[in-house]
């Protein structure tokens, strides 16, 4: 009798935690956040989260209000790495927990699987790091406060011819990955562009150990560099594989590689090589070495860019906030917990785009962010220089023109 | 006539069930509810090869892949032009779209289950931990096809599949693979089904063709975890290789362990159950999959044939309880 | 030809980590008739263990050999008593329940051993210290192996060799054979069968976390979810070579390794993870006893 009864009771209990996790009481501003706290991306996930934690932080220290509203806690919901699961967590940030803004995510794929919820709730979302040229083309509530992969690529290649003088390159990309494939794409026609050939192309999966095969085959074509758009994970590894099969040339990469990880496991082998980056951790900038002090201060290590950029993400939200407390206070009262469900919510919410829309030269830890017509930032990459082991920033390349996108 | 009365009225409750939830719960609820609906189907079409006919498939995403894919290639290549024809024709749109999906829905069933077929087929010569395994490699392999074909977006990807995907296409479908399952179990060929899981040298000497019926059962629980791949792709409107690893497999599994192997009640219950709770704990961070795990190995250990068993829940067992209760009084 | 012959060596390299994983798996389940799906996730621990205990001793990261051996060694008894445990407290209670209980507690097991290790170890990738440095060698005609290369052969060789002296000339090796063969019938001979059983999982963890190691000196990079795919590559192997046979787990490991490494020089290095599955198909059709198994008929 006992266990038939179980069955029905453990389903009711969930279906009682499901009902159960509405808005409470307190009146305050919800933001949400998701990221991939587990799974292979959780790296991912774990530095977004703290980045947004030392923004939030960074306003509780001082009051916690953004025009006499506290500003709740942003928690954020775990979607394993998971594009459907984001949706999912997304669909519970807009709807059940009734935020005004989202957060997230890193990878391009998950972005995209939940920004049109966003974009359909009328609830504005900043990507931290998704550099895919997709994501923001979803909609008119969907932000990005990083650069794309077209301008990097374009980066990169401009660096490779320009600056090395290097004619021929050969790449070593991660099949399984959306970012890295990408660019790929724009390096390779950004490249051959400038009259560089592509001399060898192949590929691993993320999680690969050995790479052997792929640079022993690469190193028969003769290239005068190797092209790695992929993350520190890897690029670690195939450096140091790369040196021990003879290759001396430069391994060049994209911000996939910045980690403080990445010259642990690459050793000697990654001097020379040179990546595109968000931000050089030695460059003076006052902004930046803020963060740093900060983030050090609080989980003793250094951030890494993608931790940077949810910073900026968040602080860039909060002026957003601020600045429609004090031009608009009375809509701005639509974005309290006490709001959720009215038209003066929809009002403010839309309002709040418009706010983060006109981010201009703000002042971010990852550099001067403005937020262009596509909603996508317009800011400096840096390319960065190993050297000795250390990573030495070494040029700072501006958006010519808006890439074309 | 009674059999078809039941028919219109289940289609009609569906219709209600599609007209009223969407605007009685907010959207997440109802997101909730529509996965629930597509791991039932999941679940319940594993059990009939996991539960009934006692093989151990691990490479049920597999079939739900390539049912995904296939469906939302024919919607983004066909049947997109088909609804715009049906509705400038004066079609409602619901219609229009909803005869469009059916049509992509069985197409990637269909291929799904002609991927079961091949998969199938091995299982007349391995058994158990060998077939595991060919169904395990027979989902990776699927997956590196997928990120393979720039065609279908590799790596990056599908987007833009139109969502059509409603309740009540979700509701017939869970309808129908719950009504096949049990009435399967209650006929001749069921019990042959039985009968294989149970001793299949026995089944053989008795004449049981045991090679059609394990291919059967991959052929049916493939089409349905094809069809349930197409249903999931139409509602996110996102397809990606990485949503079909081999831990989604796992997922399935774990739910038809967690029910009972060859309860379909239970498979049901337990596909809700499994994906409401993970809910609860989204933001307890990465304590979540090692729950599972543990969940998984104390129930092996304290109770091997799951929550139920191989019970069923009928109607006739409710009454017969009632009635024994009123009779005995409400001493007990 | 100089390119196919460093294919070659790279191919045999990463063999020998194959066979030796896949040894365990092959003992395994030779006596239980269970594929340990965590045995993968023992690879990865052993990893750990030697990185944990690199790190204590040579915070410098300066190498020593005498060091290197000490690592290698405890990462095995360290995994030695994981796999004790698991056998103990996991795969014991349901060993008399059926096949399929006992393949999901070991896929169980291997989840929670994974994600135990991403809430304990973090998930993001540590750096093993080098406590070999590398050096090139060549062998002439342009092709190059490194002293850590030769290093995962020969200590691959030499515990493959240990083992089949363990298993053909000791007592407790002919006593796994006996247990292997029928454990009723073991146990009339008055054979311990829990206690070989429970032998045989720790030497089985042993040479896995030996894997693990060697891989790690090899390239150090390690995080908890590494030991999915060789894990299951490596029972691949096993079947290849013929389950239950120890010389055709070594045989096994080297045609997946030499196979892997072809396909990614040669075809497409997408193919890397399914050629793996696709040689697995292709044997259990056609040869399903494996190269060097020998057809047995299933009792009834």
């Amino acid at each position: 009798m006992k266990r038939s009864i179980l069955a029905p009771l453990v389903l009711a209990c969930s279906l009682a935690t499901l009902a159960g996790c509405g808005a409470s009481g307190q009146e305050k501003i919800v933001v949400g956040e998701y990221g991939s706290l587990t799974g292979t991306d959780a790296t991912f996930g774990g530095s977004t989260r703290d980045g947004v934690q030392v923004a939030w932080d960074e306003l509780a220290a001082q009051g916690g209000k953004i025009g006499g509203l506290t500003v709740g806690e942003i928690t954020p919901n775990d979607d394993e790495g998971k594009a459907e699961e984001a949706a999912t967590a997304v669909q519970k940030i807009v709807n059940q927990d009734q935020a005004v803004a989202v957060i997230g995510e890193v990878a391009s794929s998950r972005s995209l699987a939940a920004a049109p919820i966003c974009q359909n709730a009328g609830v504005p979302m900043i990507s931290p790091s998704s550099t895919n040229p997709e994501v923001t083309k979803q909609g008119d509530y969907i932000f990005r406060v990083c650069f794309l992969d077209d301008f990097q690529g374009w980066v990169m290649a401009n660096f490779t011819a320009g600056n090395l003088k290097l004619k021929k390159v050969a790449i070593l990309w991660d099949v399984k990955s959306d970012y890295s494939k990408g660019l790929k794409q724009y390096f390779t026609t950004a490249f051959t562009g400038m009259g560089g050939t592509i001399v060898g192309d192949q590929s691993y999966s993320s999680g690969d150990q050995d790479f052997r095969a792929q640079l022993t085959s690469l190193k028969a074509k003769n290239p005068e560099a190797i092209f790695v758009p992929g993350y520190y994970t890897e690029a670690g590894l195939i450096a140091r594989q790369a040196r021990e099969i003879g290759f001396k040339g430069p391994l060049l990469g994209g911000d996939g590689w910045e980690s403080s990880k990445l010259i642990e496991i690459g050793g000697d082998a990654m001097n020379g090589c040179y990546y595109s980056n968000h931000w050089a951790l030695d460059s003076p900038d006052t902004n930046l070495q803020h963060f740093v002090a900060e983030y050090k201060k609080k989980f003793n290590t250094d951030p890494d860019a993608i931790a940077g950029l949810a910073y900026d993400a968040t602080r860039i939200l909060f002026a957003a906030m601020q600045r429609l407390s004090t031009e608009d206070p009375k809509t701005f009262a639509g974005l309290s917990s006490k709001a959720a469900g009215t038209d003066l919510r929809k009002q403010a919410t839309a309002k709040l785009r418009d706010m983060i829309a006109q981010t201009k030269n703000y002042p971010g830890a990852t550099g001067q962010i403005t937020i262009d017509a596509n909603r996508n930032a317009s800011k400096p990459a840096v390319v960065i220089q190993i050297k000795n082991g250390k990573k030495m920033f070494d040029t700072t390349t501006y958006p010519q023109s808006t890439p074309a996108s | 006539m009674k059999r078809l009365l039941i028919t219109a009225a289940t289609l009609a409750a569906l219709v209600v069930v599609q007209m009223t939830i969407p605007r009685l719960v907010n959207p997440y609820v109802f997101q909730i509810i529509v996965l629930c609906g597509i791991n039932v189907i999941l679940a319940v079409s594993l059990n009939l090869i996991n539960g009934f006919t006692g093989q151990f498939s691990i490479g049920h995403a597999g079939f739900m892949a390539l049912g995904g894919y296939a469906s939302a290639m024919f919607s983004l290549h066909v049947g997109k032009g088909w609804v715009a024809a049906l509705t400038g024709a004066g079609v409602p749109a619901v219609v229009a779209q909803g005869a469009a999906l059916l049509v992509a829905l069985v197409l990637g069933g269909l291929l799904a289950a002609v991927a079961g077929y091949f998969v199938g087929l091995p299982s007349l010569r391995l058994r158990g931990d060998y077939l595991a395994i060919v169904t395990l490699g027979f989902g990776e392999i699927i997956r590196v096809l997928i990120i393979n074909v720039d065609a279908v977006g590799a790596a990056q990807g599908l987007p833009g599949i139109p969502q059509w995907t409603n309740l009540f296409w979700i509701g017939l479908f869970v309808v129908a693979v719950i009504l096949l399952s049990r009435n399967l179990a209650h006929s001749t060929h069921g019990r042959a089904l039985f009968a294989i899981r149970d001793d299949e040298v026995a089944a053989e000497a008795l004449g049981v063709n045991t090679t059609a019926y394990k291919v059967l059962a991959f052929v049916i629980g493939a089409f349905f975890a094809g069809v349930a791949g197409g249903l999931s792709a139409h509602f996110v409107s996102y397809l990606n290789p990485s949503s079909f690893t081999f831990l989604r497999s796992i997922e399935i599994v774990a739910m038809v362990v967690l029910g009972g192997l060859g309860s379909v009640t239970g498979a049901t219950l337990a596909a809700i159950v499994l994906t409401v709770l993970p809910e609860a704990l989204r933001s307890a961070l990465a304590y979540r999959m090692v729950i599972y795990a543990l969940m998984l190995i104390v129930l092996m250990i304290t109770r091997p044939q799951g929550l139920l068993g191989n019970r069923e829940f009928s109607w006739k067992a409710v009454r017969d309880r009632l009635s024994r209760r009123r009779a005995t009084g409400p001493a007990t | 030809m100089t390119e196919f012959l460093q294919q070659l060596v790279n191919g045999i390299t990463w063999g020998s980590v194959y066979a030796l994983i896949a040894l365990g798996y092959t003992m395994v389940y030779g006596i239980l008739r269970l594929i340990n799906f965590a045995h993968g996730d023992v690879y990865m621990l052993g990893a750990f263990f030697g990185y944990f205990l690199a790190r204590w001793l040579a915070p410098a990261a300066l190498p020593s050999g005498p060091e290197a051996i000490l690592v290698l060694l405890v990462s095995m008894i360290g995994a030695g008593v994981v796999g004790f445990l698991i056998e103990r407290l996991a795969y014991k209670p349901v060993r008399r329940s059926s096949r399929l209980a006992a393949l999901i507690t070991a896929i169980g097991v291997s989840l929670l051993l994974e994600n135990g290790g991403i809430l304990i170890f973090g998930p993001d990738p540590k750096f093993f210290p080098q406590i070999i440095p590398a050096h090139q060698f060549q062998l002439g005609a342009g092709v190059t192996i490194s002293n850590q290369q030769v290093i995962v052969i020969v200590v691959s060789i030499a515990l493959m060799l240990g083992l089949r002296f363990i298993v053909l000339y000791t007592r407790v090796g002919k006593a796994m054979r006996a247990v292997s063969y029928s454990h009723t019938a073991a146990a009339l001979m008055g054979i311990s069968v829990d206690r070989i059983i429970t032998f045989t999982f720790v030497l089985g963890s042993m040479l896995a976390a030996a894997a693990g190691v060697l891989v790690a000196v090899q390239n150090p990079k390690i995080d908890p979810l590494m030991g999915i795919m060789p894990g299951l590559k490596a029972f691949v192997a096993a079947v290849l070579g013929g389950i239950g046979n120890i010389p055709g787990a070594v045989l096994g490991g080297l045609v997946m390794g030499i196979a892997e490494v072809m396909v990614v020089g040669y075809l497409s290095p997408t193919w890397r993870d399914a050629i793996a599955f696709i040689l697995l198909i292709a044997i259990l059709l056609f040869r399903p006893a494996g190269i060097l198994g020998s057809n047995t008929a299933e009792k009834v």
